[in-house]
């Protein structure tokens, strides 16, 4: 299994807080994970310990990234070996162009002084933007800055796209988008969808998971994952509420 | 060897103005008041936190016109936008190129020369506005210096309702070892008239030493336009000190913005004076500030007149054990009513060794104004850090895109995007140097 995310028993904690509490979870490469779970759960503890934020200390655990170890590694050197994160609340960058941002992203990735092709650039930036629905004097605007919860989230996917990570783990990219944008985004992200890539698509509703249909759906609950199954334990979850989730698995 | 900067020579020089005896007084007056006042310690409230012990006026020299070779050489390299109003270049103190305006300018009455051609020229005008207004903030000892070796510059006037689209430039360079020069700016536009000056200071050699006192004179007639941007890229081996002075007439608007990129130390000191109601002054700077580089800006916004506007927004960065200081005052007369001031001080600091230092100030005698100060300085904000580092971006990398993000607020007050974008190449190519 060594063309796969592999998260074991990993154990995380902020402050004197334990949120990720013996996680463990396993993405094959092609394949598109959910996760669902209550507020307040640490489903975006996750995402960010996965990324290496530095709030987070990690006590145990493992994750590798296609064998290769990621926890404890510099944030930057992560994204490159082709982690991806979605942010749920992707900062405003004031002063910083879309289009600077990205290619600086994507110089980051190329070998040490090469040529960089601002044309090629131009030409994928334009037609992914095109895709998404995105104006095109977006790439001359602030990063984030002034952007709505819809065009902060296409943006996000805009940068997915562009990077072509190995790993995308999208947190929440479906909150504050109305059902155009939902369409746009989920689009934008079944058609990255393929052998080359694992999702993990971390949402609070079912509603999503209608356009970005997994391959499994987990339910996380205090910090680790109490059940897994096929996509249409979203729809059972759904209909019986995080309620059911509290008292039957969690307990289980 | 040249011969120093010393009475004989000031003297020697001075008797060169002898056919204009004003000008020749007033170089005259600099010189002794130069000699009476004392250099600035450190304990002077006006210099508080500035490194006084390397102030050094000793061991310059005047530098003669430079070769062909050299003019040739930096005039080639003086085309900072494409099609500037006017170009003036000067070398150690001597203008080398002075093409004639363009024929529609000229016969607007529109004139844009050398100091030494405008002394010839118009005296008149010169002897109205020269050093009339322009104070120092501590700098009164540099400000005398410079009025005793006062001989080069820019004189921009622009008559009575001409509006002027394109904008005018003159460059500075230092080329010779020790050399000390003087440049003066001044720019007169008349009512309703409308304009834009780019200053920008350069060196031949990045090592080379120099001192450079510089003074601004700005005057905005009555519904009139300035737009200035001073661009201060000295080498790192050179003294900068500038000093400038901003008059605006009612509803005039003037925007000055101070780009500061050189020099192992430079001193700005900067006066808005606000004489008519309804102007709007825009007093704006931005600096990287590297290595054991100090910049150090002292400010003072005067308004005499009331229902008048003055914005200042400086904002620095800071790497290495680069220092800088802010040190502002608002000044509101008591029957300059409805005054708006506001005057912020931001600092960003790259390196724990870096230091700045930040002196806001308010002294309002009247009672109806809207005026706020404010200073902030701070790392680069983590969250937006990690959000650039989670792209791959490597953390030095993300530090830059940060600071010029940071410092592009102001850069957008630069209206020509040309010029705007020139500073910012200069800016990132001090990051990688
Ligand atoms: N900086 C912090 N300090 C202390 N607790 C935090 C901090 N950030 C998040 N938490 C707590 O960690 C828990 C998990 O949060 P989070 O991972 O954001 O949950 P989810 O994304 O599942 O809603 C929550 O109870 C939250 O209040
Ligand atoms: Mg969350």
């Amino acid at each position: 299994m060594a063309d796969s995310l592999i998260i074991k028993n990993l154990n995380a904690s902020i402050g004197d807080r334990q949120i990720l509490k013996n996680f463990s979870l396993t993405i094959p490469k092609g394949e598109v994970h959910a996760i669902m779970g209550p507020n307040g759960t640490g489903k975006s503890t996750l995402a960010k310990v996965l990324a290496g934020h530095p709030d987070y200390t990690v006590q145990s655990g493992e994750a590798t990234l296609d064998g290769q170890p990621i926890l404890g590694q510099e944030p930057d050197s992560i994204a490159r070996a082709g982690l991806f994160l979605a942010f749920q609340y992707p900062s405003e960058i004031p002063g910083v162009t879309i289009a600077n941002f990205i290619r600086a992203a994507l110089i980051a990735r190329q070998e040490k002084g090469a040529p960089f092709d601002a044309k090629a650039y131009y030409a994928e930036l334009y037609a992914k933007m095109d895709a998404l629905k995105m104006d095109r004097k977006f790439t001359s605007r602030f990063v984030n800055e002034g952007f709505s919860g819809g065009e902060k989230k296409r943006c996000e996917i805009l940068q997915m796209m562009m990077l072509k990570p190995k790993y995308a783990v999208l947190d929440e990219t479906d909150s504050g988008l109305d059902i155009d944008a939902l369409r746009i985004v989920s689009e934008g992200v079944n058609h990255m969808r393929g052998p080359s890539i694992g999702c993990l698509v971390i949402t609070h509703y079912q509603r999503l998971l209608e356009y970005i249909v997994p391959d499994r759906v987990h339910i996380m609950y205090d910090g680790h994952i109490v059940h897994s199954g096929g996509k249409e334990l979203a729809v059972e979850l759904e209909a019986k509420g995080y309620d059911w989730v509290k008292k039957e698995l969690a307990s289980a | 060897m040249q011969s120093p900067l010393d009475s004989r020579l000031q003297e020697a020089e001075t008797q060169r103005f002898a056919t204009q005896d004003w000008f020749a007084e007033l170089r005259r007056q600099g010189w002794q008041q130069f000699s009476s006042l004392p250099l600035p310690k450190r304990t002077d409230e006006k210099w508080r936190f500035s490194d006084t012990r390397s102030l050094s006026l000793e061991h310059f020299c005047l530098a003669g016109v430079p070769s062909d070779e050299v003019v040739d050489r930096l005039i080639a390299q003086s085309h900072f936008i494409s099609r500037p109003s006017g170009l003036l270049v000067h070398i150690d103190g001597h203008c080398v190129l002075r093409p004639a305006l363009a024929p529609e300018l000229a016969t607007q009455g529109v004139k844009f020369e050398s100091f030494e051609d405008a002394l010839r020229h118009h005296p008149a005008l010169l002897k109205e506005y020269i050093l009339k207004h322009c104070a120092g903030l501590g700098g009164e000892k540099f400000l005398a210096l410079h009025q005793a070796w006062l001989r080069s510059g820019t004189v921009l006037y622009v008559p009575k309702n001409v509006e002027i689209k394109q904008p005018f430039v003159s460059v500075h360079w230092t080329a010779t070892e020790g050399v000390a020069i003087f440049p003066h700016t001044l720019v007169i536009a008349e009512d309703g008239a409308k304009v834009t000056l780019h200053d920008f200071q350069c060196s031949a050699e990045p090592q080379l030493r120099a001192l450079a006192i510089s003074a601004a004179d700005l005057y905005a007639g009555k519904g009139a336009t300035i737009s200035r941007l001073a661009v201060q890229a000295w080498g790192l081996a050179t003294q900068s000190f500038e000093i400038a002075n901003t008059c605006g007439a009612k509803e005039s608007l003037i925007t000055s913005v101070n780009a500061a990129l050189g020099a192992r130390r430079a001193r700005l000191e900067n006066t808005i004076r606000i004489q008519g109601e309804g102007a709007d002054v825009r007093l704006y700077g931005i600096s990287v500030a590297t290595g054991e580089q100090e910049f150090d800006q002292r400010t003072l916004q005067v308004h005499d007149a009331g229902n008048a506007k003055s914005d200042l927004l400086f904002k620095n960065v800071l790497l290495d054990k680069a220092r800088t200081i802010f040190s502002g005052l608002i000044k509101v007369a008591p029957d300059a009513q409805r005054t708006d001031a506001y005057q912020t001080n931001r600092n960003l600091l790259l390196s724990p060794e870096a230091e700045a230092d930040s002196l806001p100030g308010l002294e309002i005698e009247a009672n109806d104004v809207k005026c706020s100060h404010g200073a902030t300085t701070g790392q680069v904000n983590p969250e937006e850090l990690f959000y650039l580092l989670a792209r791959g971006i490597p953390l030095p990398v993300a530090q830059e895109l940060l600071a010029e993000g940071f410092l592009e607020e102001v850069l957008a007050k630069v209206d020509d995007e040309e010029a705007a974008a020139v500073v910012r190449e200069m800016f990132r190519q001090k990051f990688h140097s």
